[in-house]
């Protein structure tokens, strides 16, 4: 059903950037790209910015096209308010914000973060239940103003609305009482499944993480190989060229070969990195992201069980008030209900994000497993393209050296 | 020599972990990659574009015994050696075998063209102590002695198979005897004395690395066409007991000697030594003795730089001063070349480890994800990863192999940086001869001269002045002398040119044979790898090309 379709203007590299199918004006389609990357601004405040371009036929979207300028931080507040909308859900994840200053604007650096923000719209726009959302739909058509004011209202913890706050003071309050009473541990789901698949969770992001690394260095390993066989082929070129007759004209024959496939070692060193690296550092973002989730349902959890806990006390209070019958009877009933319906919602809310996230590992482990094979086919593929063509350009050299040799 | 050997201990260790890896691995993974067939056996199905015409060393033979267990990819492929050694004959050098054993061979392949053997071996080193304790330095006066054996069939030697035992102090002897006998040819370099590694390496380690070194170094005079026949190398091998080959002067004597002018210097009235012959003039002025000998030597080559007069001989051989002009060129050359081969084993041996650390990482993976799998989906991620995590150890294997092999190939290279400077001593001969001899001419024109001013002066006295005659008496004898010891300088000089022009042919030659040798074994090393490789890698791009189906 996912079909991959390269798109013209570079989206579509090595991360499986999945597309729906291309327009058929029958069947609902939602396409985006993110492409055509630009320096904006000087020195400290400098930025890159996207071109993004959405196509498609959805009722609430505004036309066939559109094409809006985003930045890194608007990529970051969809996520993190698809984050608090849809608990449950994996986010597809972001690219990481770069720390070190010169790599800000190299332009491996940025056709890096292309891909990975390519990705992660399209995952967005393929998922059945985020592609419907309204934050989407700002993000892929709101004017500029628009967009900066939404992405300015939602910075730092002023963002939480006053009900949020209110949930943080409670957490905070809980897990205080909770240290004075004696109980360390915040309250935990006991299901051993869900044990096993979080254990599962933390273990992989260590292996891949590990692995991530390795592939990293191995394009870096690519590179330095290059390098040394550039500098090789340059001095045995002068060697030859000392040295004169048969010789002299073997030497450099051999020099300009390896300065030949220094050049094929960092190309491939590039789309290692694409193809390969990227892939694995996505998987790595993504297992994180998952984390994310689980941290959410944990919250969830803890939610109901305090107004569990609530609600009991509450009841406790509200047969004594009926038995002496108090005036407060009524207002302490009101509080209950009131403490039933926010227990319900509770409930429905961590019921909701079970279900999502049984749907999602499914989905998840599914995904993964097309992203790595075609990564790991890349690999082998560019892999072989090098050896052959090392195997190639050493070969065409032998007859050469042949000849030389007997003259 | 490149070191590479530094990192196999840690490498081998991360296979035998890959190895229990993989040993407890029980689950049945959907789609074992092995059962797929060997990865090295002939691609057949995977069209290649190479053509076969020049290449029969590099046609892919398929391993020996194609068995589909889990551990068979943990063998290295031991074909590799066979397959590359076509162009190798000749030139390998393994160090450490004792040269009785079929593969290493020490001699030149001119000498084993013409049924001529002469191969030498050091082994066993031994304590041994000063009989008489002279020693000044602190131990004890303790040394290392050596197991030489030799085995050859040349006439010169009584023999065909003997053994010595030798101390480095020996070699050095050895190698001053060479140098002072054969000036004017390239003779390899002794090993250094390494007076400060010897205190600051560990002792074992510090006489392996001797040992070692002193075989080269014999095995390469063996290889000389003209010092193999030589009757130092001989003694040094065969007599038994002390080495005969005795410092031809006491220094003390020469000191007394550097007090006396030039000429009898030459030929006696020395204190203690006997008289000494003209052949003395031929041995260069050495520090310590010969002091006034020096004195007039750099004198002469002052005024050769620096006077005005042209010298009466000068070095008139433009072919030679081009051909030396060009031989420093190749040695600066060379020596890049040689630093840039170190750097590219060095990236040849860095990669080949990240690959097989990414190996064992996705082997891990591979472990964790079946252990753990809840769907099927992972299990096939599994079988995908472990197909890609065994062939990247396979690569990491063939890298390090490779590399060993270039090691092998380009370590000519430093080879001949050791015979730059053999080259550049034989050159210093002859500047020497050279200089010795302008530096007589100078001498006997000097000589004339006063003589004709004394005969000058003497004509005017009427009668005679007895004691300027005298006096011109014996200069007229000191000239003859010194006409003597010119006459054998310029012999000697002339011996030495004929040397160089003989050396540079024969390096000529041997140079064009080496470097081609050493050109052809790493192209051919590098395409057979590659290749090898390349297959690895084309089997799992099959393998998961289902992925790409829609790209």
């Amino acid at each position: 059903m996912i079909t991959t379709q390269r798109s013209m203007n570079g989206g579509g590299g090595g991360l499986q950037s999945p597309r729906s199918n291309p327009p058929n004006s029958s069947s609902p389609y939602l396409t985006v790209s993110v492409t055509d990357p630009a320096k904006m601004g000087n020195g400290v405040q400098a930025y890159i910015s996207y071109k993004v371009i959405t196509k498609t036929n959805f009722p609430e979207y505004q036309g066939p096209e559109k094409i809006v300028i985003r930045r890194y931080t608007d990529f970051v507040w969809l996520r993190d308010r698809l984050f608090e909308k849809y608990k449950g859900i994996f986010i597809p994840p972001l690219p990481e914000k770069s720390t070190v200053e010169k790599f800000r604007f190299s332009a491996e650096f940025i056709e890096m973060r292309r891909q990975a923000l390519d990705t992660f719209v399209n995952r967005i726009a393929l998922h059945h239940e985020l592609q419907q959302s309204d934050d989407l739909r700002i993000f892929l058509e709101a004017d500029e103003q628009t967009m900066e004011r939404a992405r300015s209202q939602e910075t730092g913890y002023f963002k939480k609305k006053p009900s949020d706050l209110m949930q943080i003071f409670r957490d905070v309050q809980s897990k205080v009482s909770d240290v004075v009473l004696g109980k360390e541990k915040p309250v935990e789901e006991t299901n051993p499944e869900y044990e096993k698949l979080k254990r599962y969770i933390f273990e992989l992001e260590d292996h891949l993480g590990e692995a991530q690394k390795h592939a990293y260095r191995l394009v870096k390993r690519h590179r330095e190989l290059g390098q040394s066989l550039a500098e090789f082929g340059k001095a045995i070129k002068l060697l030859g060229a000392c040295e004169g007759d048969a010789l002299g004209n073997a030497f450099s024959e051999l020099g300009a070969k390896s300065e030949m496939l220094s050049i094929k070692l960092q190309r491939e060193a590039h789309h290692l990195l694409m193809n390969f690296e990227e892939p694995l550092k996505d998987y790595v973002r993504a297992v994180q992201s998952i984390k994310g989730t689980i941290a959410e349902r944990a919250n969830a959890f803890r939610q109901q069980c305090e107004l569990a806990e609530t609600i009991k006390l509450k009841e406790i209070d509200l047969n004594k008030l009926r038995l002496i019958r108090s005036e407060k009877m009524l207002d302490a009933e009101h509080e209950y209900e009131e403490l039933k319906a926010d227990a319900e919602d509770a409930t429905r809310r961590f019921e909701t994000i079970v279900r999502l996230m049984n749907e999602e590992i499914v989905r998840f482990q599914d995904q993964k497993t097309q992203d790595m094979g075609l990564a790991f086919h890349e690999f082998a593929k560019g892999q072989a393209r090098l050896s052959n063509g090392i195997a190639d350009a050493w070969r065409s050299l032998l007859p050469k050296l042949e000849s030389l040799s007997a003259s | 020599m490149m070191e590479f050997e530094n990192n196999q201990g840690a490498l081998e260790e991360e296979e035998s972990q890959m190895e229990s890896l993989i040993l407890n691995d029980n689950t049945n993974n959907g789609g074992d990659p092995l059962s797929n067939g060997h990865p090295l056996s002939p691609p057949a199905e995977i069209p290649t574009s190479h053509d076969h015409t020049v290449n029969d060393p590099l046609s892919m033979t398929s391993s020996p015994n194609p068995n589909s267990s889990f551990n068979s990819f943990l063998e290295p492929p031991s074909y590799a050696d066979a397959v590359f050694r076509s162009f190798d004959d000749g030139h390998n050098s393994n160090n450490n075998k004792i040269v009785s054993t079929s593969s290493a061979s020490a001699t030149s392949s001119s000498a084993s063209s013409s049924g001529e053997y002469l191969k030498i071996s050091v082994t066993d080193p031994q304590k041994s102590q000063d009989v008489v304790g002279n020693s000044l330095v602190p131990g004890g006066g303790s040394y290392v002695t050596y197991l030489i054996a030799t085995w050859t069939n040349l006439p010169e030697f009584n023999g065909t198979e003997f053994s010595v035992r030798r101390r480095f102090k020996d070699v050095v002897t050895l190698s001053d005897r060479l140098s002072e006998a054969y000036r004017g040819y390239f003779i390899p370099l002794r090993p250094d004395k390494s007076v400060v590694e010897s205190q600051v390496m560990q002792k074992h380690e510090f006489v392996e690395n001797r040992r070692v070194a002193l075989e080269k170094y014999l095995r390469k005079l063996a290889e000389h066409p003209v010092i193999k026949r030589s009757e130092e190398l001989r003694v040094f091998l065969q007599v038994q007991g002390k080495l005969p080959l005795v410092k031809t002067t006491d220094v003390a004597s020469r000191m007394l000697d550097g007090a006396v002018k030039l000429p009898k210097q030459l030929f006696g009235e020395s204190v203690v030594s006997a008289a000494v012959d003209p052949s003395e003039v031929v041995q260069p002025a050495k520090g310590g003795r010969d002091l006034l000998r020096l004195f007039k030597e750099l004198r002469q080559s002052v005024t050769n730089d620096w006077g005005g007069a042209k010298p009466l001989v000068v070095e008139e051989d433009k072919e030679f001063l081009d051909k030396r002009k060009k031989l420093q060129d190749f040695e600066t050359e060379l020596t890049n070349v040689s630093q840039q081969a170190e750097s590219l084993v060095k990236a040849q041996q860095d990669i080949g480890e990240t690959l097989g650390q990414l190996g064992l990482a996705f082997v891990k993976l591979t472990k964790f994800e079946s252990e753990e799998a809840m769907f099927n989906s992972q299990k096939v991620r599994a079988a995908d990863m472990k197909n890609v995590a065994t062939s990247a150890v396979k690569a990491s294997r063939l890298y390090r192999e490779l590399n060993a092999q270039t090691v092998r190939h380009l370590d000519k290279l430093h080879e001949y940086l050791g015979v730059m400077l053999a080259v550049n001593n034989a050159y210093a001969d002859r500047s020497n001869a050279l200089l010795t001899v302008q530096t007589l001419l100078s001498e006997l024109s000097n000589l004339n001269s006063r003589i004709e001013k004394l005969e000058a002066a003497a004509s005017k006295i009427f009668g005679g002045d007895r004691s300027r005659v005298r006096k011109i008496e014996e200069l007229k004898e000191t000239m003859k002398v010194t006409e003597d010891a010119k006459s054998c300088a310029v012999k000697e000089y002339e011996r030495i040119k004929e040397n160089n022009k003989n050396e540079l042919e024969r390096l000529d030659k041997e140079r064009h044979d080496d470097f081609f040798g050493m050109l052809k074994g790493f192209v051919v090393n590098q395409a057979g790898y590659a290749e090898k490789m390349a297959s690895v890698w084309e089997t799992v791009a099959k393998e998961t090309s289902g992925y790409a189906k829609s790209s």
